[in-house]
C-alpha cells in the first residue's frame, strides 16, 4: 500500500467516524435492553417486528403490499409514541424475502429468530407459513399471518401461530355454498395449482359442492409456474361444466381465464383470494369480465378503518393497496396492543396476551379462538365489472345459512 | 373427436413456438458443436423488449399491426445485437478450449441474462396490452383464434424461408460447408468467424420472433420465462436430431403435440393418479427416451460425428 492510498483510507475512516458520531446524537441509542430494571429510566427500547413475505418473484406485488402495511403500522406507532411497561418504545421493521419458497421461508424464519424479533408478521403463502411456524414456535416468537389460509397452519398445536384472515375451511365452503345457492350450478370443474394454498381451497370447495349434490366433472391440476392451460381447459371443455373453480393465484388465473375465452368455454369462473387482485384483470384482459373471487375480510373500502387506511397508504407509497396491507398493518397493532397489556415486549411475557386480543383494527374486530384463528372472519365475494373488482356479497362463515344476504356486515350488498 | 382435434391444434401452436426456438439451438450446434443454453433467455429478452415497446406504443394510439411490427423490429434488433455480442465475447475466445468450457460459459451467460432482465424489468409477471383482439374461428367443433392461426402460419413461413435460405443462398452454402468441415471451408475462402457470427444473428432474430409470439399468445412475460422455453426447445432439437434444421422443426411440432395430448389424456389413462400438472415430465421423458434409444434423433443421421 503506498502512502497516497493510505491517507485516502484514513480520511475515509475519519469521515465515517464523524458521520457515525453525528448519527449517534440524533436518534436514541438503538436496542439496549438494560438488564438493571431501573424504575422508569427515560430511555427508549427498540422492538423489532419481523415481516416475512415474497418480496421478489411472481408474487412480489402481494408480498410488498404486506411489508408496506407493516411499515405503515410501525411508523404510525412510532409517531404516536407507545409506552410499554413505562418505557418508551421505538418499533423497527425487519423485512425478509421468503421468495414464496418453503425452504427459503425456514431460512428466513431462523434469521428473524436470530435477530430476536418480538413478533413476526408473515408469511404470505401457506406453504411458507407452515414450515416457518415450527421455527417461530421453537423460538417462542408469536407469528401472525396476514394471509395464509390453509387450515393446517393453526392445527399444528403451536401456541405461537395466529392469523387475521378466515381460513380455507371457511373460504372454500363459502365459495361452494355460493356456487350452490346463488349460482345454482349443476356441474363444476375444479383446478388447483398444486400448492398448499390452492389445493386446500380447491378440496374444501369440492367437498362442499359434492355434498350439495353437484357433479364434479373434471378435477385438474396445474403448477404455480405454468402459463399454458390450453390442454386441461380443452379437456374441461369436453365435459361442459357450468362453473370452473380455480384454487391458485393471479399469474395463473389471468392467462387461464383468457385461454378459456379463446377456447370458447362459456362456463363461469370462480376462485379464491389469491386471484382477487388488480393484476388479475390486467393479465386476463377483457376475459376477466364476470369472473368471481372470494376474499377473506370485508371489501377494503368497507373495512371499518378502510377509507382512512387506503388514503394513508396511497399517500405514503403512491400505490393502491393490492390485497393484504390492512391485515399486515393490523397484525403489528395486535402485537403492540398485547405488549401494552402485558407491560413487556418480551415474547415470553406478551405471547399469552396475543391470544386474548380484543382489538378493533382496520379490518374490523379481531379476536382469536383457541387455535389462533380469527373468530368470525367475514368473507366477501367479488365480481369483475367494467374492468374492476366489485363487491357482490359478504358472508360470515359462522352464520352463513341459505339466504344470508346482509349478514353481519352492514355494507354487504355494495351498491357502488 | 372435436376434443382430440382441439388438443392437436393446441399442440401445433405450442409446437410451432418450440420449433422456432429449437432452430436457434440446432443451427449453433450444427456449426459449433456448442449447446447455447443462453438461447432461451435471448428469446426472453426479445419477448420483454417487445412487451415494453408495445406498452409504450399502445398508449399512443398507433394501429395494431404497426405496433406489432415496431415491437417485433425492436426485439429483433436487441436480440441480434445481444446474440452476436455473446458469441464474440463469451464463445469465440473459447472456440479451441475443451468442450466443457463453452458449455459452462453458456450456462453462465444464461443466468447473467436472466438476472439482468430481473434488474431491468423486475421479477413480476408483466401483462401485454391487448393490442390485437383475437376473433374465434371454429373448424369441426374445435375452436381457435386468428391469433393462434397467425402464430402458426408465421412460424411455418419463417421455417420454410430458413430452409430455402440454407439450401439455396450463397451464405447458406457457406454455412453448410462450415458445418461439414470448418478447416476445409476456411481453406476454400469461407470466412469462418463471419459465418459463425451470422449463425448467431439468424438464430437470435428467429428467437426474438418466437419470444414476441409467446407474449402475444399468452399475454404475459416474465424474466424466468426463457428457462423452461429453452429446455423444451432443446428437447425438441434433440428429438428431431440436433444439428439438423428440418429436424428441429419436426421435433418442435411433435413435442408440442405430445405435451398437449399427454396433459389432455394422462388423467384418463392413469385413472386420475397422475394429473395434467405432470405435463413437463413428458417432455423430458421424451428427451431421455430419445437419448437412450436414438441419440441422433429422428432426422439426424450423419451429424453424429460432429457431436
Amino acid at each position: 500500500m503506498d502512502r497516497r492510498s493510505f491517507s485516502g483510507l484514513a480520511a475515509a475512516l475519519a469521515a465515517t467516524l464523524i458521520l457515525s458520531a453525528c448519527g449517534k446524537e440524533a436518534p436514541p441509542p438503538p436496542k439496549s435492553e438494560k438488564k438493571a430494571e431501573a424504575p422508569k429510566p427515560p430511555e427508549t427500547i427498540a422492538v423489532k417486528i419481523g415481516a416475512a413475505a415474497p418480496l421478489t418473484g411472481s408474487q412480489a406485488h402481494i408480498g410488498i403490499d404486506i411489508r408496506n402495511g407493516v411499515q405503515l403500522a410501525v411508523e404510525d406507532l412510532n409517531a404516536r409514541g407507545v409506552e410499554i411497561g413505562g418505557r418508551k418504545v421505538k418499533f423497527e421493521m425487519v423485512a425478509e424475502d421468503d421468495e414464496a419458497n418453503p425452504t427459503k421461508a425456514t431460512t428466513v424464519a431462523q434469521k428473524l429468530a436470530d435477530a430476536k424479533v418480538a413478533g413476526v408478521v408473515g408469511h404470505f403463502n401457506s406453504g411458507a407459513s407452515i414450515p416457518a411456524s415450527k421455527i417461530y414456535s421453537d423460538a417462542g416468537i408469536p407469528q401472525i399471518s396476514p394471509s395464509s389460509t390453509n387450515p393446517k397452519y393453526t392445527q399444528q398445536g403451536f401456541k405461537t401461530t395466529f392469523r387475521v384472515v378466515a381460513h380455507d375451511d371457511q373460504q372454500g365452503p363459502t365459495l361452494g355454498k355460493f356456487a350452490l345457492e346463488k349460482l345454482k350450478v349443476k356441474t363444476v370443474a375444479v383446478i388447483d395449482d398444486s400448492t398448499a394454498y390452492g389445493q386446500g381451497l380447491a378440496e374444501a370447495f369440492e367437498r362442499t359442492v359434492k355434498a350439495g349434490g353437484v357433479k364434479v366433472v373434471a378435477r385438474e391440476h396445474t403448477t404455480d409456474k405454468d402459463t399454458d392451460f390450453k390442454a386441461i381447459l380443452t379437456r374441461i371443455k369436453g365435459r361442459k361444466p357450468d362453473l370452473v373453480m380455480f384454487g391458485g393465484i393471479d399469474p395463473q388465473a389471468g392467462p387461464m381465464v383468457k385461454q378459456m375465452s379463446e377456447l370458447g368455454i362459456k362456463a363461469k369462473f370462480i376462485g379464491g383470494d389469491g386471484m382477487q387482485t388488480p393484476n388479475f384483470i390486467k393479465l386476463a384482459g377483457n376475459a376477466a369480465e364476470g369472473v368471481m373471487a372470494s376474499i377473506p375480510g370485508l371489501p377494503k373500502e368497507q373495512m371499518p378503518g378502510g377509507k382512512e387506511f387506503l388514503a394513508k397508504y396511497k399517500a405514503k407509497f403512491n400505490a393502491e393497496v393490492e390485497l393484504f396491507a390492512p391485515m399486515g398493518y393490523d397484525a403489528v397493532m395486535v402485537f403492540a396492543d398485547a405488549m401494552k397489556r402485558a407491560g413487556s415486549a418480551e415474547p415470553a411475557k406478551f405471547l399469552a396476551e396475543v391470544g386474548k386480543t380484543q382489538y378493533r383494527g382496520v379490518i374490523g374486530p379481531i379476536e382469536f379462538d383457541d387455535k389462533g384463528d380469527l373468530v368470525n372472519g367475514p368473507i366477501t365475494i367479488y365480481v369483475v365489472k367494467n374492468g374492476k373488482w366489485d363487491a357482490l356479497e359478504t358472508v360470515t362463515p359462522g352464520s352463513a345459512p341459505v339466504d344470508a344476504k346482509p349478514a353481519a356486515a352492514p355494507a354487504a350488498d355494495a351498491k357502488k | 373427436m372435436d376434443i382430440l382435434l382441439q388438443q392437436l391444434i393446441n399442440g401445433l401452436v405450442l409446437g410451432s413456438i418450440y420449433a422456432l426456438v429449437a432452430l436457434g439451438y440446432t443451427m449453433v450446434y450444427g456449426i459449433l458443436g456448442l449447446i447455447n443454453f443462453a438461447h432461451g433467455d435471448i428469446c426472453m429478452i426479445g419477448a420483454l423488449v417487445a412487451l415494453t415497446l408495445a406498452q409504450a406504443l399502445a398508449a399512443s394510439g398507433m394501429p395494431a399491426p404497426l405496433i406489432l411490427l415496431a415491437a417485433t423490429g425492436g426485439a429483433i434488433a436487441v436480440c441480434v445485437a445481444l446474440g452476436v455480442s455473446i458469441e464474440r465475447i463469451a464463445y469465440r475466445p473459447l472456440r479451441r478450449a475443451p468442450r466443457l468450457a463453452p458449455l459452462i460459459t453458456a450456462i453462465g451467460v444464461s443466468i447473467l441474462l436472466q438476472y439482468s432482465a430481473a434488474l431491468v424489468w423486475g421479477k413480476q409477471y408483466i401483462a401485454m396490452p391487448e393490442i390485437v383482439k383475437p376473433t374465434a374461428l371454429t373448424v369441426g367443433g374445435a375452436q381457435f383464434t386468428d391469433l393462434q392461426l397467425f402464430v402458426f402460419m408465421l412460424a411455418c413461413t419463417l421455417m420454410a424461408g430458413l430452409l430455402w435460405f440454407i439450401k439455396s443462398s450463397r451464405m447458406g452454402r457457406a454455412m453448410r460447408a462450415t458445418e461439414q468441415n470448418p478447416e476445409v471451408a476456411g481453406l476454400m475462402g469461407v470466412n469462418i468467424d463471419r459465418i459463425i457470427a451470422f449463425t448467431f444473428l439468424l438464430g437470435s432474430a428467429i428467437g426474438a420472433v418466437a419470444g414476441v409470439m409467446v407474449v402475444l399468445y399468452y399475454g404475459l412475460g416474465h424474466y424466468f420465462m426463457g428457462f423452461m422455453l429453452g429446455l423444451k426447445a432443446f428437447t425438441a432439437a434433440v428429438l428431431g436430431g440436433i444439428g439438423n434444421v428440418a429436424g428441429a422443426m419436426l421435433g418442435g411440432l411433435l413435442l408440442g403435440i405430445i405435451e398437449s395430448l399427454a396433459s389432455g389424456y394422462i388423467g384418463d389413462f392413469t385413472g386420475g393418479v397422475l394429473g395434467s400438472n405432470y405435463r413437463d415430465i413428458f417432455a423430458f421423458l421424451v428427451l431421455v427416451l430419445v437419448l437412450v434409444l436414438r441419440p441422433s434423433g429422428i432426422m439426424g443421421g450423419h451429424s453424429g460425428e460432429r457431436a
